[in-house]
């Protein structure tokens, strides 16, 4: 059977629906990361070169992929906004934002936590850190420009066209910080073959998927607030049991 | 895109004779094109102050270090770029903004030429009047910065290159802060100084490969195409971003 997604885009069908996901996402997140920690810091083996400190990987690279499919995820809703203006695709590019910067912040914050150990300085001047630094004002910019923009529709708009921007510019980024400097490890999980134990691999693939979820959830949560804030003039929003028993 | 619907209706012997042709871009590009020099032409003073701004942006790294030739070299070229992006950002409001705020922009919006066009000749008058000087001025800026001829000839190239890309990037964000609490001043450089990055790296690199003898055209080829990418794409987000900010 075919699932009509048009259905879902609307905000009075959408909103019983992400209240729904939202715990299953939570509790989904919350089991994966149980795991993850444990498979991260009671399983995995201590690291022959770096030793115990290497565990952040744990933290660091599950955050580093979120903080980077986040913004591409957000320009995806923006593209669907300008292509069929549906409104829910604003207000899910609106939730997405924070939660990209949070993810950007903690890969940077745990990069530097993990730097300072293993390459002795808390910051470089790298190819993937001086990108994920960019990605973070991107995320600040689109955050900004909604900010100060009024009116939530053109807010909506005005973002998604950002964001469709920056999305093109980020492989470009990307690779001219890449070119102009480098000296962060190659990256140790590639699509073919990966040069981890499998423990650790599995561990960091379980936190990813907790991230994931997370991030799913609180999105969900998040769209929840805006569209009740949106809509509250709605004759849905009122029938509400929990706007009726406010 | 939603744009088709947003433009007005115009009669269609005036769209015909104006309107969706190669030959009707081309000439709505020439009259944005030449309205906006004229404009800028005549309040040359403004243009002054801000050729003054990048000459006195350059002129103030060397004030705050020990002006020692090699260290002055190396800084150069990388000094001249952020200052001719600064430089390029400084004057982006001037793009949109006054004609958003007397109603100009509305009007022009409305005309049947197509509304890429149109921006895309405001931004060839934008770059014309703030990063052809920059690129014209820099040979003489470089000689504060004991640059050789060699490298001076690829940071003008560079420039030429990549000014225009700075003016097309920043149309966008100019257009998205258009009327926006703040006047969009710090607002616009937090939106644009990122996207801004490539153009500085390939940029500044050209030089400092052309220094180091790798030659340079791997750089210069980069900003070229992003040049091209830039050509291509941003009329189109920055138009887009017109209509939002007259919705």
């Amino acid at each position: 059977m075919a699932l009509n997604w048009y259905r879902f885009s609307s905000p009075a069908t959408f909103y019983p629906l992400a209240g729904r996901l939202v715990p299953l996402f939570g509790w989904g997140a919350a089991v994966l990361a149980a795991v993850g920690l444990w498979l991260g810091f009671v399983v995995a083996p201590t690291d022959f070169q770096q030793g115990e400190v290497y565990r952040i990987i744990f933290i660091h690279v599950p955050s580093a992929w979120m903080s980077m499919f986040l913004y591409v995820v957000m320009a995806f809703w923006g593209a669907l906004l300008l292509g069929f203006n549906t409104r829910l695709s604003g207000m899910m590019a609106q939730a997405i934002a924070p939660t990209g910067a949070l993810m950007t912040f903690i890969a940077l914050w745990s990069g530097a936590l993990w730097g300072r150990p293993t390459w002795g300085t808390y910051w470089a001047w790298d190819a993937r850190m001086t990108s994920e630094l960019i990605l973070l004002f991107l995320y600040f910019g689109i955050i900004a420009l909604r900010q100060a923009i009024g009116d939530p529709r053109r807010a909506d708009r005005a973002c998604a066209v950002l964001a469709l921007v920056g999305v093109v510019n980020i492989p470009i980024i990307y690779f001219s910080v890449k070119w102009w400097n480098t000296l962060h490890q190659g990256a140790s999980v590639k699509l073919t073959g990966s040069s981890m134990e499998t423990t650790m691999l599995a561990g960091m693939l379980v936190m990813s998927f907790a991230f994931w979820f997370y991030a799913i959830a609180v999105v969900l949560a998040r769209v929840r607030t805006i569209v009740l804030e949106r809509e509250r003039g709605a004759a849905w929003v009122a029938e509400l049991p929990e706007a009726r028993s406010a | 895109m939603s744009g088709m619907a947003l433009r007005s209706p115009a009669p269609a012997a005036f769209e015909a004779a104006a309107g969706r042709t190669a030959d009707g871009a081309l000439a709505g590009l020439r009259w944005a094109a030449a309205r906006d020099l004229r404009l800028a032409l005549r309040s040359r003073a403004e243009l002054g102050v801000q050729l003054l701004f990048y000459v006195i942006v350059v002129a103030l790294f060397p004030l705050s270090m020990t002006p020692e030739r090699n260290l002055l070299a190396t800084m150069g070229p990388g000094v001249l770029w952020v200052a001719a992006l600064l430089a390029s950002l400084l004057s982006l409001p001037r793009l949109f903004a006054t004609d958003h705020a007397d109603g100009t922009l509305e009007q022009i919006a409305l005309s049947p030429y197509p509304l890429e066009a149109l921006v895309a000749g405001k931004v060839l008058a934008h770059w014309l009047t703030t990063g052809l000087p920059v690129a014209l001025l820099a040979p003489l800026l470089a000689l504060q910065y004991y640059l050789d001829a060699g490298s001076v000839a690829v940071l003008v190239a560079g420039l030429l290159l990549g000014t225009p890309i700075l003016s097309l990037l920043g149309a966008v964000g100019a257009a998205l802060t258009l009327g926006l609490r703040g006047g969009g001043g710090s607002l616009l450089a937090l939106l644009i100084l990122p996207l801004y990055v490539p153009v500085l790296i390939f940029g500044a690199g050209a030089v400092d490969a052309a220094r180091a003898g790798l030659g340079a055209t791997a750089n210069l080829s980069l900003l070229g195409a992003g040049l091209a990418l830039a050509l291509v794409g941003t009329p189109f987000a920055a138009a887009a971003a017109v209509r939002i900010a007259l919705d």
